[in-house]
Order: structure tokens, then sequence, then C-alpha cells
């Protein structure tokens, strides 16, 4: 049976918690969804713009000193290579066009890093749409020039000082806004997260990394034995994985581990949390006794966040994908090896990812395929730090 | 039992007074006169809200006292213990707070623990009634729960939602987040009249009031008037505790309901 069912449900986890303002919205958005699904005109400009305007398909990259260093085939998905430099565009170009079948006018969005921001920002440029980005001000701080990007972009960022100052609260600021403007406005969520239709609409949409990465391995001959990518919300995740779930390859989501689980400062829900309803849906999450929601830590601020996709969450259970955690000096080290050796900065997001290779068993014929889900422009002022 | 109050209220032609306060805000045994405070200025209905990290359906007011009380370590053990020690100065009470502390807590657990500390309701915010059935049916015998319907709900949805809810209906009346309004907008009354056309049940408003004026074109068309971020805002403003109980006693009479 393919999930989620009717109303989200992921097993247990997913489903719409959401106050009762946003449901015939919610439900609205989900009927308008449905619709592009069966819609060839929508999948065929999905797919054209997808060609012209994104620059995909993304090179499938053999990183031939990585697969020295560790003496297995290491290939890189290059999603920094896409337009705004990372997949957030694809999922801000399908939900653009969606919007603008809907006639809404006015876009929100929700960023951590600043990357679902700035593809926010652009899809709402070309298609001429106001936006407005809810940002946490101590994610402000730490990736200004993503901010300046979405600025010149012509959006508005709107600094939020409630809470941690990240992306959680940021998203809580998102839905606000979102009960608030609810008639004219379309929330473009960024993530597999929030109540249904998102962690299933997000997912279809990226869904097209690995159906490129699954031709490509095929053109060249290869199969993958490992597929890893990290994890915040998780889009970029299943994204790759969603091709490969009935297959027979190792899937493995990496969460960040911060200062180190034991430290309690890390951003690790499935490794550490239990589950919990947040922003619209159940999932793992990282939680007090009580329920009340724990601050998330990260170096990379696209993974700061406490609670994760429910999709993941029921791979989880289920056994299907393997959740693993690298901490921030592991991605640190990693993001460096990847600079110094291949030429590619990478995000400190997908060093994640990266930083994984380092915890697997490696062999002559194995092949390993890493998610690049962006590029590390946005992180130069940390790492110049480090 | 929250339905007897309504039907004596609206016997004696009266719209009832339901306030909300934060327990913890400032501090739990504050709040705590609060409540006893609010029972003898004429509350009918008490509306105890447990802070939540994460209050997507509340505005700044509310935020700022939610995160007063969690910082001092509040705990949902806690808010049932203070409310057991004064239950029986007390109107009946009903307890606002998000899905995660029920669920985290283990519905049965909070439904048991809530009923015991003499609370007769729940009001959940970002529980839908699609998502409802776990908790209703830990909860039946123990307390009952409030949904609430909003200016974007459907006919459809109302009718729905008034099938589900116990006692009355809690009618958001406007478009977006807790918090006080200079004027509720004219979709307010039309609102507020499509729900009375679609149920028989008694409804409440909330969201947004903060004036006698308000009070007074709502009156005649709800059965009761909720106030929360207005009546926080009244008690904070005040330098001590005797001064910020005796703001919310003059809130309560300018309010006029």
């Amino acid at each position: 049976m393919s999930l989620p069912d009717k109303r989200g449900h992921f097993g247990i986890f997913g489903g719409i918690f959401a106050p009762e303002t946003l449901m015939e919205a919610i439900g609205e958005l989900n009927k308008a969804y449905a619709k592009t699904k069966k819609d060839k005109g929508f999948q065929k400009e999905l797919k054209e713009l997808f060609k012209s305007y994104v620059g995909r398909p993304t090179p499938l990259f053999e990183a031939t000193y990585l697969s020295r260093h560790y003496g297995s085939k290491i290939l890189l998905k290059r999603e920094d290579l896409a337009h705004t430099g990372a997949h957030k565009i694809n999922n801000c170009i399908g939900q653009g066009l969606l919007a603008r079948k809907m006639g809404k006018k006015r876009i929100i969005a929700e960023t951590g890093a600043g990357q679902h921001g700035v593809a926010t920002a652009t899809a709402a440029a070309f298609f001429g749409m106001e936006c407005h980005v809810f940002m946490g001000s101590e994610d402000i701080k730490r990736q200004a020039p993503n901010v300046q990007r979405m600025r010149l972009l012509g959006a508005e960022v709107i600094p939020v000082e409630s809470g941690s100052k990240t992306l959680k609260d940021a998203m809580n600021e998102a839905m606000r806004d979102w009960v608030t403007n609810v008639r004219t406005t379309y929330y473009m969520i960024g993530s597999v997260a929030g109540p249904h239709p998102y962690p299933m609409m997000v997912r279809d949409f990226q869904a097209v990394i690995g159906k490129e990465t699954k031709v490509q391995l095929k053109k060249m001959g290869l199969k993958a034995n490992n597929i890893i990518a990290c994890v915040g919300g998780g889009s970029n995740a299943i994204g790759i994985f969603y091709e490969f779930i009935d297959d027979k390859v190792n899937l493995i989501g990496v969460e960040a581990a911060g200062k180190g689980l034991s430290s309690g400062l890390h951003s690790a829900p499935l490794a550490t949390g239990q589950p919990g309803v947040l922003h619209g849906s159940l999932s793992y999450l990282l939680q007090n006794k009580d329920g009340q929601v724990k601050e998330a830590h990260s170096i990379a601020a696209g993974l700061d966040y406490p609670g994760v996709g429910p999709e993941h969450s029921y791979l989880k259970d289920k056994g299907r994908v393997k959740y693993g955690t690298v901490t921030d000096t592991e991605a640190i080290r990693a993001f460096k090896l990847l600079s110094e050796k291949e030429g590619i900065l990478p995000a400190l997001e997908s060093a994640h990812a990266l930083a994984y290779l380092e915890k697997i068993e490696h062999k002559k014929n194995k092949v390993s395929v890493i998610n690049l889900s962006g590029r590390g422009d946005k992180d130069l002022h940390i790492l110049g730090e480090k | 039992m929250i339905a007897s109050i309504f039907e004596k209220a609206r016997k004696e032609n009266r719209t009832m007074l339901m306030p909300y306060f934060p327990v913890g805000y400032p501090t739990l045994s504050r709040s705590k006169k609060v409540f006893l405070n609010l029972a003898k200025n004429g509350a009918d209905l008490l509306e105890v809200g447990i802070p939540f990290s994460d209050p997507i359906a509340d505005g700044p007011v509310i935020q700022k006292a939610s995160t007063v009380a969690l910082k001092a370590g509040l705990k949902v053990e806690q808010v049932f213990g203070a409310l057991n020690d004064i239950k029986k100065k007390l109107p009946p009470t009903i307890i606002m707070t998000y899905y995660n502390l029920l669920y985290k807590n283990g519905l049965k657990n909070f439904a048991r623990k809530a009923a015991k500390a003499g609370v007769k309701g729940v009001i959940v915010p970002d529980l839908t009634v699609e998502e409802a059935k776990d908790w209703l049916a830990a909860s039946r015998d123990q307390v009952e729960t409030i949904f609430l319907v909003a200016p974007t709900s459907s006919d459809a949805r109302i009718k729905k939602i008034s099938k589900a809810s116990s006692s009355f209906l809690y009618c958001v009346s406007l478009t977006g987040v807790t918090g006080a309004r200079n004027k509720l907008p004219k979709s307010t009354y039309v609102f507020l009249k499509r729900v009375r056309s679609l149920t028989k049940k008694p409804i409440a408003v909330g969201f947004g009031i903060s004036k006698r004026e308000q009070v007074n074109e709502l009156r005649p068309l709800s059965d009761g008037i909720i106030v929360g971020s207005s009546l926080i805002k009244a008690y904070t403003k005040a330098k001590t505790e005797t001064d910020s109980l005796k703001n919310i006693e003059k809130f309560i009479k300018r309010l006029g309901v």
C-alpha cells in the first residue's frame, strides 16, 4: 500500500494537527495537489522548469579522491549545482506552480539555513508573487549571505525573536502568519514536515533526485550499495531514498549529533527522541518528559530542528532506513576533506552525509552514493572561525 | 456538567464570563491566586492554560507568559496539583493546551489526572476532530472535549464539529492568533450568526476580545465570552501582586460581561 493514507498517516505518524482555522485551506491544498498529479500540463511544465530553470538533471559525479581514500566507489549526487545551490529549489518550483494554479499571490515560508528561504524567494520572483520569509534571528546572524540573497530577490525577511530563535521558531511564526492570512496566503513549507499533505507533496517534488540517480547509475552500469543523506526535516534524504525504497540497497539517513549525543546539544530526534506532535504532524521529537519541545543544536543551521518528517519516523520503526549521527566536528572534517581534495565546498548539512563515509564498511567493488544536497558558500564565515 | 452551567445562564438570560489565564504565570503560586480572584469576580467558567513551548495559535502576550512559566520549570504534574488544592473554590474549570502535552503524558493518564484535579473539560487548539479519536476514547467518562470552529470553517465542518464537541462550541472570532484587537472584524458577527444557525449547542466566542464595546456587540450573539491576552496584560501592568489582582478586578468590571 502506498503511504501516506488519505489523512496523511505513515503508520502511527503524520496526520493533521492544526488549528481549525487552517483546515479548509489544508483541504483545498490537498485537492489542488491531487489534481496536479493527473494534470499532464502541470507535469510537463514542471519537467521543463526543472530542466531549463533549475538545471536538472544534476550530475552524479564520481569523487575520485574520496574513492581512492576509502577504497570503494564514492558518487556524489550534485544537488549543490542546482539553481540557488541546493535541492530546496525542486520543491519550491513545484509548490510555486501549484500556488499559481490555486491563484495565490502571497507566499510565506520558514527557513533555517536560508536555503529554503532563498529557493522560495527565487520561486516567488519567478512566478511574480509577494514573498515573506520567517527566519530565527540566531540564523540571520549565522547565515548572513543567504539573508542578503533573499532581500535581493525581493523577499521580506522577518526576524523571529521567540524561543531558540532558529528554524523551529521560524516555523511557529510562519504558522501564525498562515492562520492570520489564510485566505490569501500560500504557505510554502520547505521540508517533509508539517500537516498532511506537505510531507507527501514535498517528498514527491524532491523524488526527482532519486529518480535521476537511478537512471544515472544504470547508465554508468553500477548498482548502489549505500545511499547516504543528511536528515534535518529530511527532504533531501526522502528525495533520494524514495525511488529506492523497494530496492536492495542500504539507505542511511544522518542526523546531526551536534556536540555529541550525550551532551544533549544535538538535533537527533530519530536517535534520541520520542513520538510527539509539533508543527502539524506526529513524529519523533526532541522533548522533555512532559512533552515540552527541546531546543536543538547543530553547526548546520539547516539541521537545527527538534523534529523530523513523519515518513522518516515510519521508515525508522519499520527498519527500512538506518539512521546514524555525525557530530559538528566530524562534519567539519568532512567539509575540509571534500573542499581540499575534490574542489567542492559542501554545505555543512551535506557534510554530515559525507562524514558518515567514515562509519561504513568499504570494499573495492562497493558503491556509495552521497546526496550532496547543497553548496557551502553560505557557511564560509562559520568555517572561517574553525 | 458544563452544559448545565450554560443552561442556567441561558435561563437567567445572561452571557457567561469565561476568563483564560495561564497557570505558572508569573509563578505557580501567584497564578493560583489569580484563579481564586477570577472565581470571586464572577467567572462562570474558568479556562486554565497549560503553557506549551510552541504555541502556534497564540499571539505575543500568551507566548511571553508561557515562556516565563516554562523557564521556571513548570510541569503538568504541578498544574494538576495546584488545581487540586483549590478546586473547591473554583467555578467549573476547563484546561486549554496543545496536543503534545496530552500525548506525551499519556492520553489516559492525562485525562484521569485532570478529572481528579477537578477539571471538567479540555480545549486543544491543534487537535482536529479528524485526529481526536484516540483522545476521545481515552478521556471518555473523565473530562469533556470542546472543539473549536473558525470563520473559515464551512457549514458542513461546523455541523461535524458541533456533533463531536461536548457541551458547547468554541468560536474563534477571527482568522488569526490570540491577542487583543482594537476592533473585531464585521465578519465575526456574521460568523457567530452562522454558527448559531448550524448548532443547537451553546456557543462561546474568544480571540481578540478586550473591550466593553466589543462585549456589548457580542452579547446577543454568544452564550459565553472568553478573554485571555487582555486579562494577562492588565495583570502584568501593575508592579505589586496586590495591584495586579486589583487590575484584574477592574478589568472584569470594565468589560461588563
